[in-house]
């Protein structure tokens, strides 16, 4: 057991000593740190977001409440906690209450697995800056953004309300499509790096910008990557789910006080968590120009990790203030018929060339036949659908309810 | 292909409005001139020689779309009158929890005895203030609307009262514009006529701008005002911006 741990994370190469011993105190704290740190640039964040996005519509956001108005979330929280705690009367009690943990705590989870430094010499013992080190690594943030599907789906279900439940119908649509790109696109990173962990990802990139992941395997994993991860978090311009054109407030229509304050948390502390991810899985993570400062080197890689997921997390901001939101089947458009083939396609490559460069270019002629095929079968579906054979063609288009409905009413006229 | 660039031209769009000033402003603390034409709290006027201009006519209330005028006329007393003619306006009331402040009251009064000041600020604690009595709406011996306590009046705001009327042409006749058609006013005499829809806009003089003048930045290129455009535009815009004193030119 203690090989076992010990193979993971230096700290418990000797074991854990016992359960009041140094090493669950450094754990407790690395734990209780993380967390405040997740808390604290989870307000930081929901503010910059705010600021960003005034700025960019020339307003002056939020400005009340200390310098520059950050504190503003702070005082929204309070709010929420304060305000009243409504659950509709036809909702399934026990699980109303139940999907907003299972939205926050995947989220905070799935923060753990960042490595945000290098290692640190504490008491005698090697502590990397990184709460854990499991060996499923990556497999972990699959595994807890799949349980957040459950809470968004849950939350939607439970609500015993329509638009709640239309919200979560395209929720879980949209998660499990994104998914599987995204999916995709880790295995490339996988199998380029050997490991699942976390930690070895990140080690295989150090070594200069050319090592990073970003280049390394090709640009398209981490354009696929991006937008996959946006969709998967739900966020503009990939947000169907919450559209307020649409559905109101989308799945947590129903929620209000600190349970509605449950599901705005989780979803900033996903943008952030996910910044990190990116980082981590592309651009090497804390991987960065270290100068030769004596005992402050330890902290340039958090600086240089800090730098990158602020600069992610302002693009989601970005994309936000930018875009306008996807119609519902071009998100399913993009996810099925292009996202999916591509990391797919990718990986084969990647794969082949990792064998030797005959594999890889003979793997790179096949992904081109598919993309024939491919094509082919785009336009023959695009043709039965709108072409002159078209079951559709008095429409012209897709039907929308609303239009079927007034041909008919018109020729019954 | 082009689409695609253009698809990012949303990017580039709102990475130069980051560094583009704001339009709004953070309201108590810095408030915008107000625009010559604002329709505001309303006042009842006086002649120059103290007599109200009212005749309880009732045609404001008649007009009011939202019936939150209530007049009442009573003849004249023949020893003391209130109003130089036959009758006066007994009892003058307005709602402001119901007025819209359309100033229809306005077009419609033949006396211009009802107009509206500039002063929208104001927000009451009951129903009861919210109805202001002819109490509240007359100009007091000086000509000057009452200042209540929950209301928030600028500085030089009473010398503006019936902005909106002398800024407009009665029927919309555009040949009136300009034209005074109004009588005196206690303490100020026959007032000028605002700049219209038409007339040159005298900015320094009213106190307004035009928001297409403050955020010259936010428009298209083809929109910039013509002294605001180039090197020249620059200058002029860094010459308004200088305190009165130190500008050369006579405005």
């Amino acid at each position: 057991m203690s090989y076992l741990l010990g193979s993971v994370d230096p700290l418990f190469h000797h074991g854990v000593n016992g359960l009041f011993g140094v090493i669950v105190l450094i754990v407790l704290i690395k734990v209780l740190v993380g967390f405040g740190a997740l808390m604290g640039a989870v307000t930081l964040m929901i503010w910059f977001e705010r600021k960003a996005i005034s700025d960019m519509q020339s307003r002056i956001g939020p400005q009340r409440w200390g310098p520059f108005g950050m504190f503003q979330t702070l005082a929204d929280g309070l709010k929420l906690i304060l305000k009243e705690d409504l659950i509709p009367e036809q909702a399934d009690r026990f699980v109303f209450k139940l999907a907003p943990y299972l939205v926050v705590v995947p989220a905070l989870i799935t923060f753990s697995i960042v490595p945000i430094g290098g290692t640190l010499h504490i008491a005698g013992h090697v502590v990397m800056l990184q709460i854990a080190n499991p060996p499923m690594g990556i497999l972990l943030m699959l595994a807890m953004s799949g349980i957040s599907v459950y809470g968004v789906m849950l939350a939607g279900w439970s609500s015993g309300s329509k638009y709640p439940l239309l919200s979560s119908v395209r929720a879980s649509a949209q998660m499990i499509s994104y998914e599987a790109a995204l999916g995709m696109t880790i295995v490339t990173i996988v199998l380029a790096t050997g490991s699942l962990s976390t930690h070895n990802i990140v080690d295989a990139q150090s070594g200069g910008i050319w090592h990073w992941n970003l280049i390394r395997l090709g640009v398209i994993p981490f354009v696929v990557f991006i937008i996959a991860i946006t969709a998967e978090l739900n966020r503009p311009p990939f947000d169907v789910v919450e559209g307020e054109s649409e559905l109101v407030g989308g799945f947590h229509t129903e929620y209000s006080s600190i349970r509605f304050g449950l599901f705005y948390l989780a979803e900033f502390m996903n943008t952030i968590t996910m910044s990190a991810i990116i980082v981590t899985l592309f651009l090497g993570g804390p991987a960065g120009w270290v100068p030769n400062v004596a005992h402050l080197r330890w902290l340039f890689p958090i600086v240089w990790f800090l730098a990158k997921t602020v600069t992610f997390a302002f693009c989601y901001v970005w994309f936000r203030a930018a875009l306008p939101r996807f119609r519902y089947d071009q998100l399913m458009d993009m996810g099925w018929k292009k996202l999916i083939p591509l990391s797919l396609g990718w990986v084969l490559i990647v794969a082949g060339f990792l064998i030797r460069p005959a594999w890889g270019f003979l793997m790179i002629a096949v992904v081109l036949l598919a993309w024939i095929l491919l094509t082919r079968a785009f336009d023959l579906g695009y043709t039965r659908e709108r072409g002159d054979e078209s079951v559709l063609r008095t429409v012209g288009r897709r039907p929308l309810p609303g239009e079927v409905l007034r041909a008919t009413t018109d020729e019954e006229e | 292909m082009a689409n695609f660039f253009t698809f990012f031209g949303g990017f580039k769009l709102t990475l130069q409005h980051l560094s583009r000033p704001t339009v709004t402003t953070s309201y108590p603390q810095a408030k915008r001139p107000k625009q010559p034409r604002q329709h505001g709290r309303h006042v009842l006027s006086r002649y120059e020689d103290g007599m109200e201009k009212c005749i309880g006519c009732e045609l404001c209330a008649g007009a009011c779309p939202v019936d939150c005028i209530y007049v009442r006329g009573l003849d004249n007393p023949p020893d003391h009158p209130v109003s130089p003619g036959e009758r006066y306006g007994y009892i003058y009331e307005i709602n402001y929890l119901r007025c819209i402040h359309c100033d229809l009251c306005v077009e419609a009064c033949p006396t211009q005895a009802i107009t509206e000041s500039k002063m929208f600020e104001f927000s009451f604690t009951n129903r009861a203030d919210a109805i202001y009595t002819k109490a509240e709406l007359l100009v007091d011996d000086q000509g000057i609307p009452q200042r209540l306590p929950w209301e928030d009046w600028r500085e030089g705001e009473a010398a503006m009262t019936g902005g909106w009327m002398r800024a407009t042409s009665p029927n919309g006749e555009a040949a009136y514009e300009g034209v005074v058609q109004w009588t005196g006013d206690l303490g100020f005499g026959v007032r000028a006529a605002e700049a219209g829809q038409s007339a040159h806009r005298d900015d320094s003089a009213t106190g307004s701008k035009q928001l297409r003048n403050v955020f010259p930045k936010h428009l298209l290129p083809e929109d910039v005002p013509l002294d605001q455009r180039g090197l020249q535009g620059m200058v002029n815009t860094a010459r308004a911006k200088m305190p009165r004193r130190h500008r050369k030119d006579p405005h």
